[in-house]
């Protein structure tokens, strides 16, 4: 029963960064603070639904199958984030805090 | 889901995004396909249309370049074409039986035989690798010689992928040292997985969903992806194009050669039964080299594509060395 409740929390917990990190993905200003946001849904929400299906499934082969999930998200999702801002940065896209600042040095 | 995003797609001018949306289509029908139960389907569904023709696509972009030109023609007669034929079609689909109906003459003919009868004839517990590698043996042969003609087809249009002879080094644009530390030790970490996965629904297509065309798209992934991190001096050095090349056609000239194997041991074209002491052995042999041959042509066509792409995009970028970063940061 307390497992049972254990998981649904982390579950709903999960869902809630998955939803944060839409309405990030949506609402934040620019392209970098975006895959921010995407990163956040990819590793904790992730993290936190797989822990708690992990707990509603005890100690099984699934569990295990879950757990190579959960090891495989957290490996790739950083990495490709990285390598995402490294492909914009590279061509020539800037943050928007270095823009606004080259503006503000402008106007002054 | 499927509509909205077809919709998307024909309204959409950049064709970047297109081919993105493209790619959220395929796993959208990979995960339809999974509710159907079509698990073998969902997969190559997945493997092929939401991984490795993306990859291509993106790369012909990069040689076509990204935006569609302006239509030069009223949309109304081909909307019209379209509706009139959409409307026939629909009103031949009301002779259809219906979803799921067990009276269906698709449902009458052979699948019986095949729900009831491959596992004593052909031994092995996948319905889908026995009717793909045993029955319908011809047809994916076929199949397999339409994606060595593709391969013929693309080295004609963009040249034949060549390691270059010069003496040149790796160049620092695109080497190791410009993917930095992260990219090339987690790509390294990813690629033997990737290869063993590979490897595994190679030989567990007998099992579970599987078989020589998914193993051959998730094994030329890992080339790619060593390709993108690695630069592709570095992935012509570990595969030569030539080898390539090679196994492309040899892997058509190993399921070729099962079937006239076959022949000569008094069967008929692809008949399994014969190459063992008996029928069973004979048919696990048959699709193990069927499959084999299915996975080295698939992976290799689909590298060798990948090179000429990249190659091509290459001639290009030396011919107009200053138009191309400009052009690139305009868009």
């Amino acid at each position: 029963m307390l497992v049972q409740i254990i998981s649904w929390l982390l579950i709903l917990s999960g869902i809630f960064f998955a939803v944060t990190s839409a309405v990030g993905l949506f609402r934040l200003p620019d392209f970098f603070a975006r895959v921010h946001a995407a990163g956040i849904g990819d590793t904790v929400s992730a993290a936190l639904i797989i822990l708690g299906l992990m707990l509603n499934s005890g100690f099984t082969l699934i569990s295990i199958k879950l757990f190579y999930i959960l090891f495989l998200l957290w490996f790739t999702s950083p990495i490709s984030s990285h390598s995402v801002v490294k492909a914009a940065r590279h061509s020539g896209l800037e943050p928007f805090l270095v823009e606004k600042e080259k503006t503000n040095r402008k106007t002054d | 889901m499927l509509a909205i995003t077809a919709l998307a797609v024909i309204r959409m001018r950049s064709l970047f995004a297109v081919v993105i949306l493209f790619g959220i289509y395929s796993l959208l029908t990979a995960v339809l396909f999974v509710v159907l139960d079509a698990v073998d389907v969902a997969f190559t569904e997945a493997a092929v249309g939401a991984g490795i023709s993306i990859v291509l696509m993106l790369g012909t972009l990069l040689i076509a370049g990204r935006r569609a030109d302006a239509d030069t023609h009223t949309p109304l007669l081909p909307l019209f074409i379209v509706v009139i034929t959409g409307a026939v079609l629909v009103w031949g689909t009301f002779d259809m039986p219906h979803f799921a109906d067990p009276q269906d003459p698709a449902h009458q003919h052979v699948a019986p035989r095949y729900i009831y009868d491959s596992l004593a004839e052909i031994g092995i517990p996948n319905m889908v690798t026995s009717v793909l590698a045993s029955y319908r043996g011809f047809d994916t042969f076929g199949e397999l010689i339409v994606v060595f003609t593709a391969l013929v087809g693309v080295m004609a249009l963009l040249g034949i992928p060549e390691r270059r002879q010069s003496r040149r080094q790796v160049s620092e644009k695109t080497g190791p040292e410009f993917s930095g530390p992260i990219l090339t030790i987690g790509a390294s970490w990813m690629i033997p997985f990737i290869v063993l996965f590979a490897l595994y629904v190679q030989f567990h297509g007998d099992f579970g969903p599987g078989g020589g065309f998914q193993a051959g798209v998730i094994f030329c992934s890992a080339f790619v992806l060593y390709a993108l991190i690695f630069g592709i001096e570095l992935t012509y050095k570990t595969v030569r194009p030539k080898l390539l090349i090679l196994t492309s056609a040899s892997g058509v000239l190993l399921y070729a050669g099962t079937g006239f194997v076959s022949i000569i041991l008094d069967g008929n074209f692809l008949d399994y039964n014969v190459l063992s002491n008996t029928p069973k052995a004979g048919q696990h042999l048959g699709i193990f080299l069927v499959e084999l041959g299915v996975g080295i042509t698939v992976a290799s066509v689909l590298i060798l594509i990948f090179f000429s792409i990249v190659q091509s995009r290459k001639r290009r970028y030396q011919m107009q060395p200053d138009n191309h970063l400009d052009s690139q940061v305009r868009e």
